[in-house]
């Protein structure tokens, strides 16, 4: 293990020209800074028409009658389709995995059909030949709603007066676990101290700058369906559209290009989406459906919303002798299709006291229906929740007995040399990092620097804070993840490359891009294991028809499990070309190998063909070549994780800030973020998942929050009143690097993509926390922490 | 829908243009749908993203807040027509090597706002770099490497650096 903020020397991956450690810019950067992407918004078809759904204003109500007489007659309209009608193509379904012992949801259908239970669930559509045709017309449907009682309160959503959502499901409870390891209350007894809390998390969303984009065009000539969409998992959504329209999955092709940001909001079935699909089928041509800003925010998923009663229990000498919490989280009236909503709060207790060695854990997670929007997979899900409640716990137990937090952190920290090892909560780790990864904070941000600058301004009346927070990541996730549940979502992903007939490389893989890099990556594992200049690599993603099956872009996967594949079919055609090589040459092909586009002695380095010369000859002239050989320019290879069901990796934050106890205002002065993410591939796609990762996760902190009434109206659907982090009141964030290959495979590249998200709210809590500590300030733990709740901790208001 | 139309006549990229519109039509959706210059972002659709920042008779707007009958007579420049005069070349060379841009769907509006800062000439600091893009969402960098790319085209530009 080392340093590696230089490109890390590695062994086995040392190919002559390699590109892997490498800061390579994207290679499909240019379309988009001239504004020549193409995103799904941007693209029409012939015959093209548009949808826009009329959706419930309330939050559970039955629909006794819709008339639409006027909006079928209004100008440019094709169709008016209600729930009932829609369902003679398509199938409801039902969000659930095995694995989640007693997980269960109801049918949902794609509009909804006799009741409608969240705001904003569509309840009719209108197809019309323009967007602005189709919202004309849905003025002009009347729908008459018998309002029913709304579950709101997660808190009470159990109670035996509380109604119950979905008649056929007995209760409001989607899916409860528990977990008691070692011995929680013997530990509690003996402990110097105990501290006890609880943490509210607000409900936010992904807000992505391109809103959910899909068009669906059904040929009924061909019986054949191609839906173009804007998601993160291509094959997964063929299976489920095939699935729900009765087709085979080889009549469904699901074409995506660029992405207008996904983050886990792009990975799940939307009843709108599905329903745009349906009605393509129904009318026999292609429709469109973008939504709009106020349709995303009551239907993208919301994450997070989790009350956790939390407790620590330390001893003087600063060892953490147990952990126990109790988490409630209200999701909706769904459990989201296919990879369930249970999978937070499962994470959540999987996760609590991850980095630590305490061996004593109780845990209770208890998930429950509520008529708001659907809860879901959201960016480095259960992460920021479990790390802040952590890192919480463990800066208020070092206050408590007085230590400092990072001192505190080194005693309970699992030793860099304790791996392979285990956590309470049966998480298993390969190789992590925590001390080194310290340790490095601990120079990089001149903590002891900080901390004398911090005490000098607190005597002029300037109140800064310090806080940490250490983390562990889930990525490349096996089967182990959704697989082994019955979700037809694939762990496994592959890559196939052809050497074109002037020696360039076309690269097809499995896993997909919304902008984190993916294709570079893809690219730099090829070039590198193949042997050709970066230039000479084209990469291809998002195309059912043509890219190798596989997962696609989420969970951190796409370069350590889609570039692994890709890094093995570059070795495979080598093999391949080298066999040609070695034919033209009357070489022995081990004596050969690739350098920059040229087949070279292995020895020496001597060249002896350029590509494009065998390219020639295998696809021109192979009358040339001995008889019976045949020339394989093509090689697929596929991965998936085996040895290790998750490649953990792990890290630590610290965000530096100024409170202003006047107005409650935090200002953020810096942030850092030591991250050990395995080899790293391209050290600046690495950083930027870093630096966007930590303001989505100060977004939560700070700001994000959809608000509920107690009716279920969401009462800030809109960019002015949701706020999210802008330019000028984030920091500039500094990152760092520990290198723990994983041994799972030959690169031995982990995910970087959830880091970011994951350690970022815990760490400014902390800091908001260490800023208030001499003001004699409550600790604050409900997010976002808007300047009212610090003022409100301060006693002012 | 045709009581509500209005013929316009105006220079977008430097090309004449008629077109008969609804004046209910926002500049952005006439430039996507109209003129097929999808390079200009719909976001948010009332103001706070600036994914539609495009520049009119020289001033960056928001697309998506001024209509397209507004425009009559006027000049028009997107990212389509920056792109192909030249105009911002070296700040979409400063966004590619610096990976300032993830998903690509901030950055037209992104280097339109820059470029209206950086036109003023001088270097902004950092902070006044961060003020004057404060109007443009980007939900995937973080912001700090466009703050870094913008900072050194400013630095060339003004010959501090090459």
């Amino acid at each position: 293990m080392k340093i590696a903020d230089s490109p890390p020397i590695l062994t086995a991956l040392d190919r002559p020209n390699s590109y892997i450690g490498r800061s390579v810019p994207r290679p499909n950067l240019q379309r988009l800074t001239q504004g020549r992407g193409q995103y799904v918004s941007d693209v029409n078809l012939p015959r093209m028409a548009h949808v826009a759904f009329v959706r419930s204003p309330h939050a559970h109500a039955r629909i006794v009658k819709i008339a639409a007489d006027a909006a079928k007659t209004a100008p440019g309209v094709i169709a008016v389709v209600a729930g009932a009608e829609l369902a003679t193509v398509m199938t409801p379904w039902v969000g659930v995995l095995t694995h989640l012992k007693g997980l269960k949801s109801a049918p949902q259908a794609p509009i909804a059909v006799e009741r409608a239970c969240w705001q904003g669930e569509a309840v009719c559509a209108v197809v019309a030949r323009t967007r602005a045709e189709a919202e004309d017309a849905c003025e002009l449907v009347e729908v008459t709603y018998e309002e029913m009682p709304a579950v709101i309160d997660p808190e009470t959503a159990l109670d035996a007066q509380t109604p119950v959502i979905h008649a056929s499901i007995t209760d409001n409870l989607c899916f409860e676990r528990k977990l008691d390891v070692g011995a929680v209350d013997k530990a509690f007894a003996d402990s110097d101290a105990v501290v006890e809390t609880v943490f509210n998390f607000g409900r936010h969303t992904g807000v992505t700058n391109e809103p959910r984009a899909v068009i669906a065009d059904w040929n009924a000539g061909e019986q054949r369906m191609t839906v173009y969409h804007g998601t993160q998992a291509p094959h997964m959504m063929q299976n489920l559209f095939a699935k729900h329209l009765g087709l085979a999955e080889h009549q469904v092709r699901v074409l995506t290009k660029d992405v207008g940001g996904s983050f886990g909001i792009k990975v799940h079935t939307y009843a709108d989406e599905m329903a745009t699909v349906a009605l393509s089928k129904l009318l026999k041509r292609p429709v469109k459906f973008v939504a709009d800003r106020i349709e995303s925010f009551v239907t993208d998923i919301h994450a997070r919303d989790h009350r956790i009663k939390a407790k620590i229990g330390v001893n003087k000498d600063g060892s953490i002798t147990a952990f126990e919490i109790d988490d409630l989280t209200g999701i909706g009236p769904y459990s989201v299709y296919p990879r369930t909503s249970g999978i937070e709060a499962n994470q959540v207790v999987n996760l609590i006291g991850g980095p630590y060695t305490c061996p004593n854990y109780r845990a209770q997670a208890r998930v429950v229906f509520t008529n708001k929007n659907v809860m879901c997979q959201y960016r480095a899900v259960g992460h920021p929740i479990a790390v802040a409640v952590t890192e919480g716990l463990v800066e208020l137990a070092a206050a408590k007995i007085g230590m400092d937090p990072l001192e505190f952190r080194r005693r309970n920290l699992i030793p860099d040399e304790a791996y392979p090892a285990q956590s309470a909560a049966g998480l298993k780790f390969e190789k992590l990092s925590h001390h080194e990864s310290l340790a490095h904070l601990d120079s990089m941000m001149n903590y002891a620097g900080l901390r004398a600058e911090q005490k000098k301004l607190r005597e002029q009346g300037i109140y800064r804070g310090i806080g940490f927070a250490s983390f562990i990541e889930v990525t490349n996730p096996s089967a182990a993840f959704y697989g082994v549940g019955g979700a037809r979502i694939t762990s496994q992903d592959g890559a196939t490359v052809k050497l074109d007939a002037q020696g360039a490389l076309i690269v097809h893989t499995g896993v997909t891009e919304q902008g984190q890099g993916a294709e570079a990556v893809i690219a730099q594992c090829m070039a590198s294991s193949f042997g050709v200049p970066l230039d000479k690599v084209r990469v291809v993603t998002g195309d059912t028809d043509n890219t190798p099956y596989g997962g696609g872009t989420w969970a951190s996967r796409a370069a350590g499990i889609g570039g692994e594949a890709a890094w093995q079919a570059g070795k495979a055609l080598r093999g391949n070309v080298l066999e040609i090589a070695g034919a033209m040459l009357q070489a022995r092909p081990e004596d050969l190998d690739i350098r920059n586009g040229i087949v070279v002695n292995k020895a020496g380095g001597a060249e002896r063909l350029p590509l494009d010369e065998l390219a020639r000859v295998a696809y021109f002239r192979p009358d040339t070549l001995p008889p019976g050989f045949q020339a394989e320019l093509m090689a697929t290879r596929h991965y998936v994780p085996r040895a290790w069901p998750f490649a953990f990796t792990n890290g630590i934050q610290a965000s530096y800030l100024e409170v202003d106890p006047d107005t409650g205002f935090v200002k953020l002065l810096k942030h850092w973020c030591v991250e050990d993410c395995g080899t790293i591939i391209n050290p600046q796609l690495v950083d930027e998942q870093i630096r966007g990762g930590v303001v989505q996760g100060i977004g939560a902190a700070l700001f994000e929050h959809c608000r509920y009434d107690e009716r279920g109206q969401m009462l800030n659907g809109n960019m002015a009143d949701y706020l999210v982090p802008m330019a000028a009141e984030m920091p500039d964030i500094e990152c760092g690097h520990v290198v723990s290959p994983t041994a799972d495979s030959e690169l031995g590249a982990k995910g970087a993509g959830e880091a970011g998200t994951a350690g970022a709210p815990g760490s400014v809590m902390n800091a908001i926390n260490d800023a208030l500590r001499p003001l004699g300030a409550e600790p604050l733990t409900d997010m976002p922490f808007t300047p009212d709740k610090i003022l409100r901790a301060l006693g002012k208001i | 829908m045709s009581d509500h139309a209005l013929e316009i006549s105006l220079t977008v990229n430097g090309e004449p243009v008629n077109e008969r519109v609804e004046a209910r039509k926002t500049l952005v959706d006439f430039l996507r749908e109209d003129l097929a210059l999808t390079g200009s972002h719909v976001g948010c659709e009332h103001g706070v993203c600036g994914a539609c920042t495009v520049r009119v008779n020289g001033e960056i707007v928001r697309g998506c807040l001024m209509l397209a009958v507004q425009c009559d007579g006027a000049k028009v420049e997107t990212i389509e027509g920056l792109s192909d005069s030249g105009a911002i070349a070296d700040l979409q060379s400063a966004f590619e090597e610096r990976n300032a841009l993830q998903c690509g769907y901030c950055t037209p509006g992104m280097l339109a706002t820059a470029q209206d800062l950086l036109a003023r000439g001088g270097v902004p600091t950092r902070e006044q770099i961060r003020e004057h893009l404060s109007g443009n969402y980007c939900r995937c960098t973080g912001y700090h490497a466009i703050v870094d790319a913008v900072e050194a085209v400013a630095q060339v530009r003004a010959g501090e650096k090459k």
